[in-house]
């Protein structure tokens, strides 16, 4: 945790030394005021001291009350400061973190676990800043101050004082190791019981039409009650807080009164009413302390979780993305070549390569295909042209150049690529299309159009400039599609790769689309991988790979003689007097 | 590759859980009055432990009132004992014994009544979010189709927690705050007035500076739970579609959204902070003004001879006991507030319309065989204005395999749903077997129906709970012939822990072998009608054949319905229907239909058309 509060920036490091300075501040002008406590009960047993002293000494009370005020006001603008500022900062290194990440990086953290750990664990930090900062500024301030402001010569409050602390301390110490676990464990059990119903309601119609309701219902009733128990533990524990500290602060009070009317009456006449004074007064002092202790609970409650926060986040600023820039190039004399030399490539901490060997070429303006079992390796294939992923062996080359050398920004550039599930953000279709480039009306109709989206965008309400939900909601699976294979069209690439972009198009429009592309878009490279054999059987190149490797290069009619794997392929799919 | 890189559903359900307690902002309910009444006569059980909480709640504070009184009295002892040389310590010693024995029933007291109200609100939110799931069971699947019902689902959820916190802490402590507050007044009051009146005053002053300052701090706090949503939004949206960013060089079109929302957040982030942390400071300094005004007035009212010093003593503490309440209750309000509008909600959706109770019907069809199937003058809308099914009818004879086809949204599902009476029909009939459907209990319809479904839905738990999936006295004999014969018994073995292996969502199941798991599972059912969303667009190839034949194996002797997306698989089956824009369009074998030159003719032909080439 210590590690990540480095980070912070000097003007938030200012911040927290405002917040230190006036917590100071305010704890010892806090406990400045029962001093002029102390002197209001002699003068009031002094015989001949008058009114003006009396309200001499409570002009001093208010006073300090006002600057005790005044400091704790200043001390929460700071800390308020500190806490936002810093959460931002923070937010803002882990997005930019997250946005340098390649595929691997994101593959390995699990984008759910990013976006927690960029969501939540940032808020936990800013929680723990806002309050278990001050109070751990806080505390051993105002229980060292107290303590030295009671060190008197009479041991014997002191010892009650102290023996009462250890009772709260024994409190303290259950707490933290019953039940501040049992806290800490109840998120895993809601966790648990929203999986349960999230499983209900996603599998409704098979637990209806399996009639497995009260299957399910027990299951729940068990999730519900193992969080119930443990909510139980942990609150009734919890409980004892409250009567506990109430009574060690009452009966701390009426024990310094009771010894005090020992100490008093063993003293000398001259004596009594010093102590009497002091008595009053440290009677106060004990119950700030007894405060102050009480503040260590919601920080034992608190760092554990916040250290696992700032450990999770660590680990995302920790990480360097494997891929970088490669050196800024001149200008390649070809365009729209693609070639693969002996590439083999492992995931890591995969035991078998995902690609081995594989080597061909797309000439300019030809439409290359990749067809084979899931996990043959197709997807891995185009992630490499992307440098989503880097090729473990041999190269990869794109206008004759090693993809390795290209600046990031400048490869991508060349290329117009549709992801195998359809990716939409929030916005029109407009703003989906044109992403991340110039807007021009014109273009984003022709994109439209060419990728035979026209006639839905039309349909709806606001045409081009419809609105788009979070996650492309309002549209359907082959809308989305087409508006993500627009998006690529838009780019004017000298490459296209679709990664199994026309899976959810009928037969039709798939066919449509295509003839479209190649009329419209012709010289663009197209690379495409697909499931359906009538969706690239007129590609200039098929590569059929099975197990990472390639099975077989070449046109349909070719690959029907000669590889047995795509002639499985094609079986399973074309009816016998197609073949 | 992980396969979750753009599974932003399950992404938002996970985030959800955790964004709740950042909404501090209060929800303001329709209707504060009936929801609490709705909640008290759900506590109607628990009456015992609530009343317990509540005597015991006010018990303790009047306890508590009897210390201020008990320090004077020392006080006063300890004075006189100054000025006559003569202190009488065995009173103190005795006083000073009493309260301490009060103090001590008094904080067993309390802890009896957070005990008690702890049970209550844990065993009443157990029983809600029972009832809940009970629900989930009870509606019809029209309402839980709509998106707004998983939505309200989720809410609904953490609104139990926020009931749970409420019930738990608040209730009693306003029950404790308000008595603490009265008791104190009095006690105050008759000990003496003019002290009491300058205390009260002081504190009260204090109370209005901050209500002002909630008032004043509500707007940021809203304001910061908007950007808060936004920013986690854009967060989750650009990690789930990373890839696009990254493909499109979008990262800095991306990082400039961020860091206006961020910075919005920061500004709001502060504000709502700096102002809610007001509130303590404000209480201090009026609880130490209180403090000031007794000592200096009390003293110079000792001074005059007008009272005596351990009224000071008692006042001091009554001062601090009389200005927490204070507090408590601005707090309180607040979230009884926001527990009432999540109340709400929870029993909005506990009134939920639930099925028709079909207790009068026909429960059993036991023995049933794989009987004709009629669809008698059926009509049918999702909505009432929009009929998708008008008026059909048509004769499944027993033991048949009928093909549902047709292109994507053409509401092949439809026909599934009215089949399993997910839906009830507008009007006509559906027999099975020579009975109507609408006279038998939905359970008996399921009985009679196995299912495969696109969605492969398995839940996390064993291999075998999933396959068994709630059928009661299954052997394991009869799952391993099962999955045998579905042909994922040797995958089934080779995971760690054989049958008896926990599934997860993270589980490294291809999607084929879930589907074989489906299949395995409906074999188990054993049912004589099966319904078949033949799903294998995400399924290669290989896999595919092997899914193609355990379907075969089970179709073997069942009538079938199956939704088929790709046409080559259905071209044997014994009846294909058409469906188009959510209407049949045609119905025939695959002759008739190729013969009859129509939709489904046109579909078959613009599969393997070589028009155009790429």
């Amino acid at each position: 945790m210590i590690r990540l509060f480095k980070k912070m920036t000097r003007s938030q490091a200012l911040y927290a030394l405002g917040v230190v300075i006036f917590i100071s501040l305010q704890v010892v002008f806090e406990l400045t005021v029962p001093d002029y406590m102390s002197e209001i009960t002699i003068k009031v047993n002094t015989p001949g001291s008058t009114v003006g002293d009396i309200f001499a000494s409570g002009r001093m009370m208010l006073l300090f009350s006002l600057l005790a005020f005044a400091a704790s006001v200043l001390s929460r603008y700071f800390s308020a400061r500190l806490a936002a500022s810093f959460s931002q900062h923070l937010r803002k290194l882990i997005f930019d973190k997250v946005e340098t990440f390649s595929m691997e990086e994101i593959d390995r953290f699990s984008t759910a676990s990013l976006i927690t750990r960029s969501t939540n664990d940032c808020t936990q930090i800013q929680n723990i800043m806002s309050r278990a900062f001050n109070q751990l500024v806080r505390v051993p301030i105002t229980a060292g101050y107290a303590f030295y402001k009671i060190s008197t010569r009479y041991w014997q409050w002191l010892a009650f004082t102290a023996a009462s602390i250890s009772l709260l301390i024994a409190l303290l110490i259950f707490l933290i190791i019953y039940a501040h676990p049992r806290f800490r464990r109840m998120q895993g059990y809601t966790d648990r019981l929203n999986e349960v119903t999230r499983e209900n309601m996603t599998g409704m119609r098979v637990i209806r039409a399996y009639n497995a309701e009260d299957y399910e219902e027990e299951k729940f009733d068990r999730a519900n009650l193992e969080l119930t128990m443990n909510a139980l533990q942990a609150r009734r524990a919890m409980g004892l807080m409250q009567p506990v500290t109430r009574f060690i602060n009452n009966e701390l009070n009426v024990g310094i009164y009771c010894i005090g009317a020992f100490l008093i009456a063993s003293a000398g006449a001259a004596e009594q009413l010093v102590i009497f004074s002091e008595m009053v007064v440290f009677s106060t002092y004990a119950a700030r302390i007894v405060r102050a202790f009480m503040g260590l609970n919601m920080i034992f409650n608190m760092i554990p979780r916040a250290s696992v926060a700032a450990e999770r986040i660590n680990a995302i600023l920790d990480t360097e993305p494997k891929i970088a820039d490669g050196p800024a190039l001149m200008e390649t004399k070809e365009r729209g070549s693609l070639e693969f030399r002996n590439v083999s490539f492992t995931y890591p901490g995969a035991a078998a390569p995902a690609l081995s060997d594989v080597s061909f070429t797309a000439e300019p303006g030809r439409t290359v295909a990749f067809i084979g079992a899931t996990g043959s390796g197709k997807t891995t294939l185009v992630d490499l042209v992307m440098r989503f992923f880097d090729a473990g062996e041999g190269e990869v080359l794109v206008d004759g150049r090693n993809v390795k050398d290209y600046p990031l920004e400048e490869l991508r550039d060349k290329i117009g690529y549709a992801s195998q599930q359809a990716v939409l953000f929030t916005g029109t279709v407009r703003s989906n299309v044109s992403y991340s480039e110039e807007d021009i009306e014109e273009d984003v109709r022709r994109a439209v159009r060419i990728a035979q989206a026209e006639d839905f965008v039309n349909g709806m309400p606001e045409g081009i400039d419809s609105p788009v939900n979070r996650g492309g909601t309002n549209v359907s699976g082959g809308q989305k599609q087409r508006l993500s294979i627009a998006r690529a069209i838009y780019q004017r690439p000298e490459f296209y790769i679709f990664d199994d972009s026309f899976s959810a198009l009928d037969y039709k429009t798939d066919r449509a689309l295509r003839s479209a592309l190649k009329r419209e878009t012709a010289g663009v490279t197209t690379l495409i991988v697909a499931q359906r054999i009538g969706t690239i059987r007129d590609a200039d190149r098929i590569i059929v790979l099975d197990e990472g490797r390639v099975a077989g290069q070449g046109t349909h009619d070719e690959l029907m003689r000669s590889c047995t794997v795509y002639r499985e392929i094609a079986r399973t799919q074309l009816s016998q007097e197609d073949l | 590759m992980a396969k979750d890189r753009y599974d932003l559903g399950q992404v938002q359900m996970k985030t959800s859980a955790g964004r709740r307690g950042d909404m501090k902002a209060a929800e303001k309910p329709k209707d504060f009055k009936s929801s609490w009444k709705m909640v008290l006569r759900y506590s109607r059980r628990y009456f015992p432990l609530v009343a317990a909480g509540v005597i015991c709640a006010v018990l303790s504070v009047v306890l508590t009132l009897f210390g201020p009184d008990t320090l004077r009295q020392i006080t006063d002892l300890i004075t006189a004992g100054m000025k006559s040389g003569n202190m009488d310590k065995e009173r103190i010693v005795a006083l000073s014994v009493r309260i301490m024995i009060i103090y001590g029933i008094g904080a067993l007291i309390t802890y009896a009544e957070s005990w008690s109200m702890t049970t209550y609100s844990a065993r009443l939110t157990q029983t809600m979010r029972r009832e809940i799931s009970r629900k989930l069971n009870r509606i019809p699947l029209s309402r839980a189709d709509s998106s707004s019902f998983g939505d309200l689902l989720s809410r609904v959820t953490n609104d139990i927690d926020t009931l749970n916190v409420a019930l738990d802490r608040t209730v009693a402590e306003m029950v404790a705050a308000v008595i603490t507050f009265a008791g104190c007044a009095f006690m105050m009051l008759i000990t003496d007035l003019r002290l009491a009146l300058w205390s009260i005053g002081s504190s009260l002053l204090g109370f209005a500076a901050m209500r002002r300052i909630i008032r004043i701090s509500q707007p940021y706090f809203i304001k910061r739970s908007v950007y808060l949503g936004r920013l986690n939004g854009h967060i989750e949206e650009m990690y789930a579609g990373h890839i696009i960013v990254k493909a499109y060089n979008g990262e800095e079109e991306s990082k400039k959204t961020f860091d206006g929302i961020n910075e919005l957040l920061y500004e709001a982030n502060w504000k709502s902070q700096f102002l809610s942390g007001m509130m303590m400071p404000i209480m201090e300094f009026v609880s130490n003004l209180g403090y000031v005004a007794v000592c200096v007035f009390g003293a110079w009212m000792v001074s005059r001879g007008e009272t005596s010093f351990g009224v000071i003593v008692a006042f001091i503490v009554y001062v601090k006991l009389f200005t927490q309440p204070l507090t408590q209750v601005a707090e309180g309000t607040t979230s009884l507030q926001t527990a009432a509008a999540a109340s709400e909600r929870i029993f909005q959706f506990l009134r939920e319309e639930e099925m028709e109770d079909e207790s009068g019907k026909i429960a059993d069809c036991g023995g049933m065989g794989a009987g004709e199937v009629v669809f008698d003058h059926v009509s049918f809308g999702y909505t009432p204005d929009k009929k998708v099914i008008r008026d059909f009818s048509f004769t499944v004879p027993p033991a048949s395999h009928v093909a549902i086809v047709g292109p994507t949204g053409a509401g092949k599902t439809t026909l599934v749903n009215l089949l399993m009476r997910f839906y009830e029909l507008d009007s006509g009939r559906i027999l099975i077997g020579g009975r109507d459907t609408s006279a038998m209990t939905r359970e008996a319809v399921h009985d009679l129906f196995c299912m495969v479904l696109q969605d492969t839905w398995l839940f996390n738990g064993s291999v075998r709970d999933n396959l068994a999936f709630g059928k009661k006295g299954v052997t394991d004999e009869e799952i391993k012939k099962a999955c045998r014969a579905a042909g994922i018994h040797r995958f089934i073995e080779s995971l760690p822990q054989g049958y008896d292996t926990l599934l997860t969502d993270d589980s490294n199941m291809s999607a084929g072998q879930r589907q074989l798991m489906t299949i395995a599972r409906a074999m188990i059912a054993d049912a004589p009608f099966l319904i078949l969303d033949e799903a294998t667009s995400s399924v290669d190839t290989r896999t595919e054949q092997q899914v193609q034949e355990a379907m075969n194996r089970l179709t073997e002797g069942r009538t079938s319905f199956t939704i088929a997306h790709r046409l080559s698989t259905i071209r044997d089956a014994d009846v294909i229907i058409v469906m188009r824009d959510g209407d049949i369009a045609e119905t025939g074998s695959h002759e008739e239909l190729l013969k009859a030159g129509g939709f489904y003719a046109e579909l078959w032909n613009s599969q393997f058309n070589e028009g155009a080439a790429i």
